[in-house]
């Protein structure tokens, strides 16, 4: 490169403080990203990534953390370079939000929630452009265009409550736009997203990218978006760069054993075969869960939510059951009402017989057999109880009472099933990491030999290594215990992994149900073809937005 | 049992009593703010001391050794039959049985020897006294020279002085202490139980129990507590239990707030559900799940809910519409020292210790406050 980078990064370090302890969060990071061009910054949770993108605009709490090292920045205001890791305040003001700006994770809380779309760039445009009234309406609907939100004229006094988490990253790029940035940071910017929504962003990013001639740094955990989106990308391990490259050789002949361990730790391996004549464990026949909508004072019902809206579906044993489809199709919600945790409509049989109308004592006993895994390790632990209690707890409401030393061996051998060490038990929760958790989490829901467990995003939470090795435990556990799975998922690939049959889920219905190797070789509604293209392509396909 | 091979690990050996690591941290937060530690072992030692007040001041000995006999005037009433006398209690102050128990053994007097009610009949000046060593020796000669003595010296001292009814001041306040903290623990304990109890139900429920307990509770903290204590105490003689069960009516919704709003909260958390779909009742959810969360925030109210039964039952006493007549608690001192200008000991010692009782609660308090907040540091 002839040249001069427009952000060079030379041995970074940042260490934060926090109660006498020091920790070294990024170590020697040195970077370089030209004018235009797309770097890429991958690593798992804890790797850095974040803390080194922070940094260049000093973002981070200035009590806590420490910077050294060079950032030098060449833009169009500063043609020799500008340092900003010791640059003044007011240095670092002009260039934030206006030379370099940012895109975060969680488009709902990123926007100031009492704030019209109007008045949050608006805001933007006033303070680094001195623009404000009419002329800054026009560069609003303009903006707003660009990011491709349609009818931009209606929206500008629409709240952030109002517009859907797309729509929200829509206004957010809008803002990073608005001061025609040279580089724009995106940290992690479609992962709370929809995969369909998430293809669409990367598409508009690519384009506008593109179009502007604007250098990106790309933070995400996913490999399929770096392959996607990337000219470079950086892996980081441990707050280290262990290696960097082009997109194209670097995915080809990964080096660095870590980079390696990368890519191959998505999900891989196939669903275990199914007996046709297996029993069926769980049934569901046209089921329903509305949620009544009530107005006035005499709290007439005015309408439903209809969450669920006439599923049937049926899992045998020993087979897994992935249900998929995007945020608000009533996945969850058919998982929970499958347990009876929530009241449903219509039948539902375990083992042929109906429990859809059991009271909560008349249910206790069937307890035991339908367990449920959730999605986040750390909120479906209770941090007050030990390893050993947590799994237990279930035990009590067995009919016959268990001594300590009985209940124990139980839990001893659930964790043993997990790939957990039993002498950990006497441990609490905290002490362990995300995939550990995860893996205790199940322990709770086999330790009863359940016949049938509802696995609800058991893996989103997790880094892509511990997802595979999460896969690779429930196979292990299918294959032992016949267990029927519900395997409630957004991504593909996970249970493209799991699931011997898929049920496509979209507004409470299911759009499309059959083998998943059939499914996947040749979906057959638009919808379920959109949802793979952006899955396993990241790809934007047209789909019937209107219903 | 799963065969001879045993997967588990032995059970840990356990001490005393288990403290998890949360509750140890939260001890070391509690000890590292050395205030607030030390206010909460000075106040535990003068809580300790006052409950054995009997045994600091009192009109009668601790032990009596008459005629051979070990006697324990402290716990056990004797007539004064048994020391030749003829009153149904013995009046061990009176100088004809202190000569009768000094001939035949003798005895062992507490610290202070007035009981809160004891009439101090050798008094120097007019009561209210002041405090003994703040009187001239030409004050005390009258006095003094009927038991044989010269001067201030060889009177009984009241260390505080005494009331206007010649009533031993540090007597009277050792006891009021003891009845206000007693009290204060009683009111405090019982309507946090009640009041965590109707929250729990509250939040966990929601709904439609929820809406019309909260309306209740508005409904119900809205009647005037102190007119209607006033009311009551013309029908009933107010005492310590009946006075305890009206404040009870009112003051159980202080915490019913709190728990509720931590009840809700908790109750969507992952691991209800969980522990909801392992079939555990909704009481032992409540009780192993929710409440731990919610005691956090009852354990850090309650320091201040203790102060306030504590400021209620003195202001009650200080109004007249308290504890019954006759006794000892710091807000009928406070009454004293109002309508007794001239003697400010009375004013003076009530305002003290009520404010060092508060103020070391107020101290606890805070300590128990940042114990319990998960981002609060201590180097």
């Amino acid at each position: 490169m002839s040249m001069a980078p427009l952000l060079s990064v030379d041995q970074l370090n940042v260490t934060f403080r926090q109660g006498g302890q020091e920790t070294h969060a990024v170590r020697d990071v040195s970077f370089a990203i030209a004018a235009g061009e797309t770097l890429a910054l991958v690593g798992e949770s804890g790797s850095g990534k974040s803390v080194t993108a922070l940094s260049v605009l000093r973002l981070l709490d200035q009590g806590s953390a420490r910077i050294t090292g060079a950032i030098r920045f060449a833009g169009r205001n500063h043609p020799e370079g500008q340092d900003l890791v010791g640059g003044s305040e007011a240095v670092l003001r002009g260039v934030r939000g206006n030379d370099i700006t940012m895109v975060f994770q969680e488009p709902m809380t990123s926007l100031n929630p009492l704030h019209s779309i109007e008045r949050q760039i608006g805001e933007i445009l006033e303070i680094h452009k001195g623009i404000d009234g009419e002329a800054a309406r026009q560069t609003i609907i303009t903006l707003l265009e660009e990011v491709g939100i349609v009818d931009p004229q209606s929206r500008l006094d629409a709240f952030p409550h109002q517009l859907s988490g797309g729509q929200r990253q829509r206004v957010m790029i809008a803002m990073a736009l608005a001061n025609e940035p040279q580089l724009l940071i995106a940290d992690e910017p479609t992962t709370a997203l929809d995969v369909t929504v998430q293809a669409q962003i990367l598409a508009l990013l690519k384009d506008i990218q593109t179009k502007r001639g604007m250098a990106m740094l790309f933070i995400t955990h996913d490999l399929g978006i770096v392959r996607k989106i990337a000219d470079r990308v950086a892996v980081m391990q441990g707050g280290e760069i262990v290696e960097t490259g082009a997109v194209g050789p670097l995915f080809a002949h990964p080096r660095h054993p870590y980079t390696q361990k990368l890519l191959a730790a998505e999900p891989g391996g196939a669903p275990l075969p199914v007996a046709d004549d297996a029993p069926v464990v769980i049934e569901a026949q046209n089921v329903k869960v509305w949620f009544e909508i009530k107005k006035g004072l005499l709290r007439k019902v005015v309408g439903h939510v209809k969450a669920v809206d006439g599923v049937s579906i049926l899992i045998r044993e020993g087979e897994t059951l992935g249900l998929v489809g995007e945020s608000g199709s009533g996945k969850s919600t058919l998982g929970l009402a499958l347990l009876r945790l929530i009241d449903c409509e219509g039948p539902v049989l375990y083992l042929g017989q109906r429990i859809d109308g059991l009271d909560a004592s008349r249910m206790r006993p069937m307890r035991k057999n339908m367990q449920v895994v959730f999605q986040d390790p750390y909120g479906s632990l209770s941090p007050r109880l030990s390893v050993a209690d947590i799994v237990a707890e279930g035990l009590t409401v067995l009919e016959r009472k268990l001594d300590l030393l009985e209940t124990r061996e139980i839990v001893a051998q659930a964790l043993i099933d997990v790939g957990l060490d039993p002498l950990g038990m006497d441990r609490y929760p905290h002490e362990f990491s995300g995939g550990q958790r995860q893996r205790i989490a199940i322990a709770r829901a086999i330790a009863l030999q359940p016949r049938f467990v509802v696995l609800d995003e058991p893996t989103s939470a997790l880094d892509m290594s511990v997802q595979a090795q999460i896969v690779g435990l429930l196979r292990d556990i299918q294959a032992k215990h016949r267990m029927a799975f519900l395997f409630i998922s957004h991504d593909l690939k996970v249970v493209r992994a799991l699931a011997s049959r898929i049920a496509v889920m979209r507004q409470g219905k299911v759009v499309e149900e059959g083998l998943a190797s059939q499914m996947l070789a040749a979906p057959q509604s638009a919808y379920t073809r959109a949802l793979f293209a952006a899955a396993f392509e990241h790809d934007v396909r047209p789909i019937d937005r209107d219903a | 049992m799963s065969g001879p091979v045993r997967l588990a690990p032995p059970l840990p050996q356990q001490g005393f009593f288990k403290l998890s690591p949360i509750n140890a941290r939260r001890l070391g937060n509690f000890k590292a703010n050395r205030r607030g530690y030390w206010s909460f072992w000075i106040f535990a030692a003068l809580f300790v001391l006052s409950l054995g007040a009997e045994l600091i001041a009192n009109d009668r000995p601790i032990y009596v050794r008459y005629k051979g006999e070990h006697l324990f005037p402290v716990v056990v009433t004797y007539p004064e039959e048994k020391f030749g006398g003829f009153l149904a209690v013995t009046d061990y102050r009176d100088p004809v049985i202190v000569d009768e128990i000094a001939q035949n053994g003798f005895a062992i007097w507490p610290m202070v020897r007035f009981a809160p009610n004891t009439i101090n009949l050798d008094l120097a000046v007019p009561a209210p006294a002041p405090p003994t060593y703040l009187l001239k020796d030409s004050q005390c000669r009258p006095v003094a020279e009927k038991r044989g003595g010269k001067g201030c010296a060889d009177l009984e001292w009241n260390w505080l002085g005494t009331d206007d009814g010649g009533r031993d001041v540090f007597a009277r306040v050792l006891y009021g202490f003891r009845i206000s903290v007693l009290f204060g623990l009683a009111l405090a304990g019982i309507s946090s139980v009640v009041g965590i109890a109707a929250g729990a139900v509250q939040g966990y429920f929601g709904g439609r129990i929820d809406l019309y307990m909260q309306r209740f509770i508005e409904i119900w903290s809205a009647i005037p507590t102190l007119y209607l204590l006033m009311i009551l105490s013309n029908f009933f003689a107010p005492s310590f239990f009946t006075l305890l069960f009206i404040l009870l009516l009112f003051s159980w919704v202080s915490l019913v707030h709190v728990v509720r709003a931590e009840f809700l909260r908790t109750r969507n958390f992952d691991y209800v559900r969980a522990a909801k779909a392992l079939g555990l009742s909704d009481f032992t959810i409540m009780h192993k799940h929710v409440l731990p969360n919610a005691m956090v925030a009852t354990l850090t109210f309650l320091p201040f809910v203790l102060n306030g039964s504590i400021t209620t039952l003195t202001s009650l006493d200080f109004l007249g519409f308290g504890l019954p007549p006759g006794t000892a608690s710091l807000g009928e001192l406070l009454l004293q020292g109002k309508s007794n200008l001239n003697a400010p000991w009375l004013g003076l010692t009530g305002f003290l210790v009520i404010a060092l009782m508060l103020s070391l609660l107020i101290f606890i308090g805070e300590a128990v406050r940042d114990a319990f907040d998960p981002r609060k540091t201590f180097q």
